[in-house]
């Protein structure tokens, strides 16, 4: 249903261990200009609710998450 | 909005138990909460020159230890178990893509988090300040303290 969220850029975090894929989401975000989205891909079961609760502290907006085999698919746009 | 406070004491210098402070110090920056870490005791060990990768760990006493096959506890004192178990738990953590901890104190000194040594516990080990890396303040427990009171996360490792 998804395949098809645009995005402006892509963060490979796959195989990568917490807190790895948070701090590369936010450096990533940070170089967003507002409004942009940031698609990531996390292979850290522990990142679903790492993403969740990172966007709601920082007040970007998680867009969707989509659970594919053992790969976590995130699209968070900036809104901070 | 301001931003949240927190403050850790890193009290330990294993290589596992420098872990702790280190992922949420860093974490913690990338939620927007302003860090302070006061090492203090062997946490010293963390920020010393060219230590930080050198950090060890022993199976001795600690029996949740994970060992590749089972062994009566006194051979966990034998030479090189340290050593042996050491190299087994960081290439654990290397097969899980978790960063060492070289890379997590770089990523908290480039993020800005404020490293603070402790002065009284630098004179009783016979630790120079030149010993420790750059960037890192020099106080005792009233430095730490005036951050604390401020910070609404204040944790003891």
């Amino acid at each position: 249903m998804s395949a098809d969220t645009k995005f402006d850029q892509f963060l490979d975090a796959k195989g990568m261990s917490c807190p790895l894929p948070i701090l590369k989401t936010k450096k990533a975000v940070e170089a967003l200009s507002k409004d942009q989205v940031l698609k990531i891909e996390s292979t850290d079961p522990g990142s679903k609710n790492d993403m969740a609760s990172w966007a709601k502290r920082t007040g970007n907006e998680l867009l969707k998450i989509e659970e594919g085999p053992g790969v976590f698919t995130f699209f968070i746009k900036k809104t901070a | 909005m301001a931003n949240k406070k927190m403050t850790i004491i890193a009290s330990k210098g294993t290589l596992d138990m420098a872990y702790p402070p280190l992922i949420l110090a860093t974490t913690a920056v990338a939620m927007d909460v302003d860090v302070t870490i006061f090492f203090t005791f062997y946490g010293l060990e963390i920020i010393k020159k060219n230590n930080a990768d050198k950090l060890k760990l022993s199976p001795l006493g600690n029996p949740a230890m994970p060992m590749p096959m089972p062994m009566p506890t006194f051979v966990s004192s034998m030479p090189g178990m340290e050593t042996m178990a050491t190299s087994m738990m960081k290439s654990m953590f290397s097969k899980h893509g978790v960063a060492t901890i070289g890379q997590l104190l770089d990523m908290a000194k480039e993020a800005g988090v404020k490293l603070i040594a402790c002065q009284m516990t630098m004179d009783v080990m016979g630790v120079k300040q030149s010993d420790i890396i750059d960037g890192v303040e020099f106080g005792g427990a009233a430095t730490w303290l005036d951050s604390a009171a401020d910070s609404q996360i204040n944790l003891f490792v």
